[in-house]
């Protein structure tokens, strides 16, 4: 089992999240997160090196068994893109699951997913 | 009654302080009180423009919010512009090509009312931004119908091709002194506020709109859940107290006319919110915000026609039956499937219908003495129900069609129906470059 958690750009949400249906991945959780990478450098003011703005981004939680890692990841990253890849367009973070359990039911492991 | 009697230039003297002054008889003067309170009505009327955007803005999707609550701004920008500069001439100007529309040259730009002062002892300008108002709020209604997937361009176009080529004529027709529909029966068809031109007329229009374009991506297949009610319920709460500006602003003046039309709408909208209630709860048990704030709507729209001519009783009975007709069509909708996606037509286009046609049982009994007095005799319920249903019937025909024509022409040339790609976006994003909730996280 795998955790596959994906930094997106807000606007590209409906295509990804309707495009991993269509892959038969239902079951996500999204959130909105705000943070900064590549997309907005660093800039400096009077010598000094300031934060910059924290861009709005959303962040799509997916675990999922093993088998169903790449489709996952090749459907997010064909869908997030701008156009042919843009700075800004995110990251994805794959990691290990230790357990997953069904809280109505009390299943544990891949068929819990 | 929105009667309009404007006055030549020569009574640039006729202030307020002129009281002593014997200028013979036809000098008239600002009344403090009246202008007063007509400055109050137009402010309260803006205010509903807001409202109106909070109103359809917590209704959407979360990506559409900015774009949903654009349309309403849009409209005090446009329309803003363009009402003085053509509209108010355009609407209540003396005939012209056979009744169809108003124009007077100087009414362009408003160059020719710099110091007249109307028979009803206000300043035109008070008059004139007053309408202003109402043409400004009436287009902003009819993006209910095809919220979540218009260009904005497109739309802007739209409501401003709207506002010159159906919003004035019918406007014209009802309220200037020369309309023929203000002319029509012995004491004219009844529209105190705007049953015909505001509501029925963007109503309409809203329905046309929404099955020329087609319905948005998904729909109805997918539950497409107001992203704040809370916002909804304040422009709601807005709206109802705009209102009180819109119809007891529409006697102008400030008097017994004003009083009964201010307490005739506090009625109605409580009826029609009771009534949505009471429905509910016995049809899922549960009384809902959006259906409360729906009620609101349903019925100070019925009372916006009839807020002149009813009494307490009627206001309630026109409150409660446009909450039930408002209802059922809206549930006819979710039957037939098209997507007027916050029930533009729904409420405002039925619920004006409603108020237009049933108001005539309600009349209090001195209009319809006075009514038959000029009618040279009798003059009966149904000949006035006649009255009324000639204006209601010209008005969706007049509406319907000439929109069907100026969407095609927009759809055709700038393009209204966004791109699936940018629908799937938003429109905040896609239109404005924006979101509505950046706040909300750190930023």
């Amino acid at each position: 089992m795998k955790l596959i958690t994906a930094i997106i750009q807000p606007d590209r949400l409906d295509h990804v999240r309707e495009a991993l249906i269509q892959a038969d991945i239902t079951r996500i959780t999204v959130s909105r997160v705000t943070g900064h990478g590549r997309q907005e450098d660093i800039e400096i003011y009077r010598g000094q090196r300031i934060a910059p703005n924290l861009i709005p981004k959303v962040r799509l939680d997916i675990a999922v068994n093993d088998e169903f890692v790449n489709i996952t990841v090749d459907t997010i990253i064909e869908k997030a893109k701008h156009g042919t890849g843009e700075v800004g367009d995110g990251k994805i973070f794959i990691t290990p699951l230790e357990e997953c359990i069904r809280i109505r039911t009390r299943e544990k492991g891949g068929k819990a997913i | 009654m929105l009667k309009k009697f404007s006055f030549p230039l020569l009574l640039l003297a006729a202030a307020v302080l002129t009281g002593g002054t014997a200028w013979g008889a036809e000098e008239v003067v600002t009344d403090s009180g009246t202008t007063s309170w007509m400055l109050t009505s137009t402010a309260l009327v803006l205010l509903m423009v807001p409202g109106l955007a909070m109103f359809y803005g917590g209704l959407v999707r979360t990506k559409n919010v900015i774009g949903t609550m654009m349309h309403s701004f849009a409209a005090m920008v446009i329309i803003g512009v363009l009402w003085p500069t053509l509209g108010y001439a355009l609407s209540f100007g003396p005939g012209i090509l056979g009744g169809l529309v108003g124009w007077d040259s100087k009414y362009f730009l408003l160059q020719g009312i710099d110091d007249t002062i109307m028979s009803t002892h206000i300043p035109e300008y008070v008059f004139a931004m007053f309408q202003g108002k109402f043409a400004i709020i009436t287009p902003a209604l009819i993006a209910g119908a095809f919220a979540e997937r218009v260009n904005f361009k497109g739309y802007a176009i739209f409501i401003a091709l709207w506002s010159i080529i159906v919003y004035s004529p019918i406007c014209h027709w009802v309220w200037a002194s020369d309309g023929f529909l203000f002319n029509l029966g012995p004491k004219g068809a009844i529209d105190f506020a705007g049953g015909t031109v505001v509501h029925i007329s963007s109503g309409v229009t809203a329905l046309v709109a929404a099955l020329y374009l087609g319905a948005r991506r998904g729909y109805p297949k997918n539950v497409m859940h107001p992203n704040n009610l809370v916002m909804t319920l304040m422009g709601a709460g807005l709206l109802w107290v705009g209102w009180f500006g819109f119809n007891a602003g529409s006697s102008i003046a400030s008097n017994l006319d004003t009083a009964r039309a201010l307490t005739v709408t506090q009625i109605a909208a409580a009826a029609g919110a009771f009534t949505w209630m009471v429905i509910e709860m016995f049809q899922h048990g549960k009384a809902t915000s959006l259906g409360v704030a729906s009620g609101i709507l349903a019925g100070l729209v019925a009372i916006t026609p009839a807020a002149g001519v009813v009494q307490p009783v009627g206001a309630l009975a026109l409150g409660a039956l446009a909450a039930i007709f408002c209802y059922l069509a809206i549930m006819l909708k979710n039957r037939l499937g098209y997507d007027d996606s916050l029930d533009a037509f729904g409420v405002h286009g039925v619920g004006g219908i409603v108020g237009a046609l049933a108001l005539t049982f309600f009349i209090r009994p001195s209009w319809m003495a006075d009514a038959a007095a000029l009618a040279g005799g009798s003059w009966t319920v149904w000949q006035q129900l006649g009255v009324q249903a000639t204006a209601v019937g010209i008005t969706i025909a007049y509406a319907s069609v000439i929109s069907l024509i100026l969407l095609f022409l927009v759809e055709k040339t700038v393009g209204l129906r966004i791109s699936e790609d940018e629908e799937m976006s938003g429109l905040d994003h896609s239109m404005h470059g924006e979101q509505g909730y950046g706040l909300i996280n750190l930023n």
